[in-house]
């Protein structure tokens, strides 16, 4: 099993996930910068957070239309899973390989602290290690993160359980208190139609160690560990 | 021919619009009460094309491919012929 890290100029979080993934876990894993365009020979991507192009036109817009994206969706095509965290979750939006767009917090800081989200799906490739309605703790670093889609797009996803983490409060409550950027119904993550591909504001890799405050983080990326084994 | 495209872009209504609104409270504390402020994004884009139409319809594609997101955002095109 091998999975790719990608890298944009701009990334930033690209070493934080290939130490979690070598030397937490032990896996097989390698950066990949982005004018490589072939992935063959990976099972799984890492669009790691960061600020891609300097977040120009929009944040994610410029890597999302890199020819190496093409490569992410013909490798999420075959089923493998891909994990966009904070840059890599607008990446993944901007490419439309998730639905909605990511866009400046309601209050317009960038905003680095920890939250506390609760599992809503366990059912992906990704949250397999998780409980329903487990209350984790992984921290957030980012500007644009208030998660808006269409009223439909979101009855959608909600019909289809494809909301996979919501911000909440230390009782697991869904509160305004507790939603850091104003996303639409305390959205912190999703996943696609097929549940193969997850982005999330949070950052999973910077809770994946106790002496960092927390290890929830590092369950994501064990389940998706789990999941290359069984299926790749 | 060449042409010039001034694009807008802007957020689609709903959108909130936080620097517009911190605009507004700062002119309020020059003592200049406005109804709304919103901000937009400008771009000049210059290009070669056989004619008006199909100058247009490029930029058009542009903005549903790069320019702009159509999820958040509405976009207007000016077109001019350059000398």
């Amino acid at each position: 099993m091998k999975i790719a890290i990608i890298q944009f100029g701009g990334t930033n979080c690209d070493l934080d996930v290939l130490h979690v993934l070598k030397d937490v876990l032990g896996l097989d894993a390698e950066t990949v910068w982005y004018k490589q365009e072939d992935l063959t020979g990976f099972d799984g991507v890492v669009v790691p957070g960061g600020f891609s192009y300097g977040d120009y036109l929009r944040a994610g817009a410029i890597a999302a239309r890199t020819p190496i994206m093409d490569s992410v969706k013909k490798l999420a095509a075959e089923g493998k899973p891909v994990l966009g965290i904070c840059n890599g979750f607008q990446v993944l939006t901007e490419a439309r390989l998730l639905e909605g767009a990511l866009t400046t917090n309601e209050y317009p800081k960038f905003r680095c602290h920890w939250t506390n989200l609760r599992v809503e799906a366990v059912d992906t490739p990704f949250t397999s290690k998780f409980k329903k309605g487990e209350l984790i703790r992984m921290p957030i670093a980012h500007m644009e993160g208030k998660f808006y889609a269409e009223e439909k797009t979101l009855a959608e996803l909600d019909e289809k359980e494809q909301v996979v983490f919501r911000y909440v409060d230390g009782n697991g409550k869904v509160m305004d208190s507790a939603n850091p950027n104003g996303s639409l119904e305390n959205i912190a993550g999703i996943v696609n139609t097929s549940r193969n591909i997850l982005g999330l504001m949070p950052h999973p890799e910077r809770a994946s160690e106790s002496i960092l405050g927390s290890d929830d983080g590092l369950r994501v990326f064990e389940s998706m560990a789990d999941y290359i084994t069984e299926n790749f | 021919m060449q042409y010039q495209a001034t694009v807008t872009i802007e957020q689609k209504a709903g959108m909130l619009d936080p620097e517009g609104t911190t605009a507004k409270r700062a002119l309020g504390h020059l003592g200049y009460e406005v109804s709304s402020v919103k901000t937009a994004k400008l771009y000049e884009i210059v290009l070669e094309a056989e004619s008006a139409d199909i100058a247009q319809q490029k930029v058009d594609e542009m903005c549903q491919k790069l320019i702009a997101n159509p999820i958040v955002h509405n976009y207007t095109i000016e077109l001019k012929e350059l000398n």
